[in-house]
C-alpha cells in the first residue's frame, strides 16, 4: 500500500496541468483561425456566408459545452471513427472558442467608425483590402483586453473535457482523489494550479483595458 | 436669530483654497441671492450648507443642526435644508408623484396614503398635479425643475437651495420655474440662490452676495449693489468697468 | 457506412427527460435568484459597504472567477464533508452554482452601481436619506436596468454550466441524458434531445427574464 505525501499529490498535478496548458492553447489557437474565419464570413457582402457564419456562432454559443463534447465525442464513433478523447475534446473546444472569439472581434470591427470604411473605399480599396490595411489595423488594438480575456473561459473550459475521459488537471484530481482519499486537499490545490493559470490572464486583460481607456481619453 | 449661522468656513480641494472664510448670517423668511464668477466658490459653498461638501474650518449651523460629517448630523441637517440642482437629478425610475413621496416614506415613515396627499399638494403648488404619474422623461426640463421644487418641499424644510436651477433650461423653460421660486419667496420661504438671472435677483432678492476668489467680496440689498457697486471686481462683473 | 439515427429508441424515455428539465429548472431559479442576490449584496459592500469587507468580496470574487465551476462543485461535494460540511447533491450543487454565479453577478452590478451619475446619490443625500436608503430605493433599480442584459447572459452561460452538475449525480437534463444513452446506447440521439432542451430553455430564460425587466422597470431609459 503507499501513501501519498502532500508532494506526491502536488507533483502529479502539475505533471497533468501540462496537458491543461497544451489543450488551452490548441484550443485557442485553432479557435483564434476559425473566429478569423467566421469573422470574415459574418462581415463578408455574400448573404449565405453570413447566414452560416450566424448559425455556426449562435449553435456553439447557445448550447452547453458540455453537450458540444459529447456530441463530438459519440458523434464521430457513430460515422465509425473511432475518436479519442483529446481529439474530440480539441475539436469542440477549437469550435466553440472560435464561435465567442469571432463575436468578441465583430463588435471590435463594428466599433470602428463607418467613416473609415468609407474612405477607404472612396480609394477603391477591396473589402479585403480595406479589412487588411484600415479596419483590422484598428480593431487589433481594441480586441487584445477582452481576448486576453477571455483565454480565461478557455482555460476554465478544458475542465469539462474530464468528463469525456482526457486526461488533464481535472480528471487527474478525481483520480488522485479516488487513490488518496484527500479530496479536500487535492481538490484544493487543483483550485489554486487553475487560479495560478488564470489571474495572471485576468489581470493582464483589465490592466490593457485601462490603458487603452487611457490612450483613448488622451486622444 | 438667524436662521442660517455660517462662520469663517474654509474649504480646500487638495491645495486649491476655494472658500477663504465665509462669514454669512441668513434670516428666516430672508431670499438672497449669490452671484460671481465660475470658479468665484458659490456652488461649493450652497453645497457646504447641505453637507455634499465637508469643510475644512469654521462651522455651519441650521435651526441647531450642526454640520458635521457623520450621518446622523448630515440627516438632522438636510432635514432642515433643502436643494434644488442645475441638472434636475429626478429619480427615473420613478413617477413624479413618487419622486416626491419617496424621501417622506423612506426618511420620516410616513405612510403611502399620507405621502401622496402631500405629493399632490405639493405638485398642485407647483403647478404639475396632473403629472402625477408622468415619468421623468415624459417631462419637459422645466416641468422637471418644477417636480424636483416640488420634491423638496414635500420634505418641509425651513430653507431652500437653489444652485443654478434654470442654467441647465432652454430660455423659454426658465420663466416658469422662477415663477415657482418668486411665489415660495412671497410666501415666506427661506431661499437661497446661486443665480445668473440678474433681474430676477434684482426684484426678489433681499439681499445679493457677490462673490470673488473664494470671499464675500460684496453683499448688500440689491438696489445698493446692482445701482452702486463698491468694488472694480463687481463693476466688472457687471460689465460696467 | 450507413449511419442511422432512431429518435424513436428515446420514445420510453421521455419522462426521464421531463424529469431533468424540472431539475434543470430548478437549479437555475433557485440558483439564479440567490446568486443574483449575493452578487447585489457584493456590489454593495464593493461600492458602498464596510471598507474592511472589500478585500474580502474581493478575494472571493478572482477566486471564483479564475478556477472552474467543475471544479468550485467537486470541491463543495467531496471535500468539504472531509472538514466535516457535508450535504445533497442538489443542496451541493445550487450552493455551488449560487456562490458561481454571485461573483460573476457582483462585478456586472458594479458596473451598473459606478454608472450612476453623481447627481442621483447627492438628489437622495439632499433629501435626507442615508447612503443605504439612497442605494436601496435611488440607486440599485436604474442600475440593475442597465446591465439587464449582460445579467440575462450569465444567467443562460450559469445554466448551461449547470449540466456539470449531473456528475455529482444531480438528476437534471445532461443526467438523463447519460442515463439514457447508458440504457440504450443511442448516445448521439441522447445529447442530440438534450441539446435541443437546453436551446429551448435558453429562449425561455432570456424571454422570462426579459418579461421581469419590464415588470421590474417600467420605462425604458434608465438615467445616463
Amino acid at each position: 500500500m503507499t501513501t501519498f505525501t502532500t508532494w506526491d499529490i502536488v507533483r502529479n498535478l502539475l505533471l497533468a496541468t501540462q496537458w491543461t496548458i497544451l489543450l488551452s492553447l490548441v484550443a485557442f489557437v485553432g479557435g483564434g483561425v476559425a473566429a478569423l474565419l467566421a469573422l470574415l464570413a459574418r462581415t463578408s457582402q455574400n448573404r449565405a456566408a453570413r447566414r452560416l457564419a450566424v448559425f455556426y456562432i449562435e449553435l456553439f454559443q447557445g448550447t452547453p459545452l458540455l453537450m458540444q463534447l459529447f456530441l463530438f465525442f459519440f458523434g464521430l464513433s457513430l460515422v465509425g471513427v473511432n475518436v479519442p478523447p483529446w481529439l474530440a475534446a480539441a475539436l469542440a473546444l477549437i469550435l466553440w472558442t472560435g464561435a465567442f472569439l469571432a463575436e468578441i472581434w465583430r463588435g471590435c470591427v463594428e466599433a470602428i467608425p463607418r467613416g473609415q470604411w468609407e474612405a477607404s473605399s472612396s480609394l477603391a480599396m477591396s473589402y479585403f483590402e480595406q479589412m487588411r490595411h484600415v479596419v483590422l489595423p484598428q480593431a487589433l488594438r481594441i480586441a487584445v483586453p477582452p481576448t486576453v480575456g477571455f483565454s480565461v473561459q478557455v482555460v476554465k473550459a478544458t475542465a469539462l473535457t474530464s468528463i469525456i475521459g482526457f486526461v488533464e488537471l481535472s480528471k487527474a484530481s478525481t483520480m488522485i482523489t479516488n487513490a488518496t482519499f484527500q479530496p479536500f486537499v487535492v481538490y484544493g490545490f487543483a483550485a489554486l494550479i487553475y487560479f495560478a493559470l488564470c489571474w495572471p490572464l485576468s489581470k493582464s486583460s483589465q490592466l490593457l483595458e485601462r490603458k487603452l481607456n487611457v490612450a483613448h481619453r488622451n486622444h | 436669530m438667524s436662521l442660517i449661522a455660517i462662520t469663517e468656513v474654509r474649504k480646500r480641494f487638495g491645495t486649491n483654497e476655494v472658500l477663504k472664510g465665509i462669514n454669512l448670517d441668513v434670516a428666516a423668511g430672508e431670499v438672497i441671492a449669490i452671484i460671481g464668477k465660475s470658479g468665484s466658490g458659490k456652488s461649493t459653498l450652497l453645497r457646504c450648507i447641505n453637507g455634499l461638501e465637508t469643510i475644512d474650518e469654521g462651522s455651519i449651523v441650521v435651526a441647531g443642526a450642526q454640520l458635521a460629517a457623520d450621518e446622523v448630523h448630515l440627516r438632522a441637517l438636510r432635514l432642515k435644508v433643502g436643494m434644488i440642482f442645475q441638472g434636475f437629478n429626478l429619480f427615473p425610475h420613478l413617477t413624479a408623484g413618487r419622486n416626491v413621496m419617496l424621501s417622506p416614506m423612506v426618511v420620516k415613515k410616513v405612510s403611502a396614503k399620507e405621502a401622496e396627499e402631500e405629493a399632490r399638494v405639493r405638485l398642485a403648488q407647483v403647478g404639475l398635479d396632473h403629472k402625477f404619474d408622468a415619468y421623468p422623461d415624459q417631462l419637459s426640463g422645466g416641468q422637471q425643475q418644477r417636480v424636483a421644487i416640488a420634491r423638496a418641499l414635500a420634505m418641509r424644510p425651513l430653507a431652500l437651495l437653489c444652485d443654478e436651477i434654470t442654467s441647465a433650461l432652454d430660455p423659454e423653460l426658465v420663466n416658469e420655474v422662477l415663477q415657482v421660486v418668486g411665489k415660495l419667496a412671497a410666501e415666506g420661504m427661506t431661499l437661497l440662490m446661486v443665480t445668473h438671472e440678474m433681474r430676477f435677483a434684482r426684484e426678489v432678492c433681499d439681499r445679493v452676495v457677490f462673490m470673488h476668489q473664494g470671499r464675500v467680496h460684496e453683499i448688500g440689498p440689491p438696489g445698493d449693489v446692482f445701482e452702486s457697486p463698491k468694488t472694480l471686481e463687481l463693476r466688472q462683473f457687471f460689465g460696467m468697468a | 457506412m450507413a449511419v442511422g439515427l432512431d429518435f424513436g429508441a428515446l420514445a420510453d424515455y421521455v419522462p426521464v427527460f421531463v424529469k431533468g428539465v424540472g431539475v434543470t429548472v430548478e437549479l437555475t431559479v433557485v440558483g439564479g435568484t440567490l446568486g443574483i442576490s449575493l452578487g447585489v449584496t457584493c456590489a454593495w459592500v464593493k461600492t458602498q459597504g464596510p471598507k474592511l469587507l472589500r478585500p474580502v468580496v474581493s478575494l472571493y470574487v478572482e477566486l471564483i472567477r479564475n478556477t472552474p465551476f467543475l471544479i468550485q462543485l467537486f470541491f463543495i461535494f467531496f471535500g468539504l464533508p472531509s472538514i466535516g460540511v457535508s450535504m445533497g447533491e442538489m443542496e451541493a450543487a445550487i450552493l455551488a452554482m449560487v456562490i458561481n454565479l454571485g461573483a460573476y453577478a457582483c462585478e456586472i452590478i458594479r458596473a451598473g452601481i459606478e454608472a450612476t451619475p453623481r447627481g442621483q446619490f447627492e438628489a437622495g443625500a439632499s433629501l435626507a436619506m442615508s447612503r443605504f436608503q439612497t442605494f436601496r430605493h435611488v440607486v440599485l433599480r436604474p442600475a440593475l436596468q442597465r446591465i439587464w442584459p449582460a445579467l440575462t447572459s450569465q444567467l443562460v452561460i450559469v445554466m448551461f454550466g449547470s449540466a456539470v452538475c449531473s456528475q455529482i449525480a444531480v438528476e437534471d437534463i445532461t443526467f438523463a441524458a447519460n442515463f439514457i444513452q447508458s440504457r440504450n446506447f443511442r448516445a448521439f440521439e441522447a445529447y442530440i434531445v438534450a441539446t435541443l432542451l437546453y436551446l429551448a430553455l435558453a429562449i425561455l430564460l432570456r424571454q422570462g427574464m426579459r418579461l421581469l425587466g419590464t415588470a421590474l422597470f417600467p420605462r425604458r431609459r434608465a438615467a445616463r
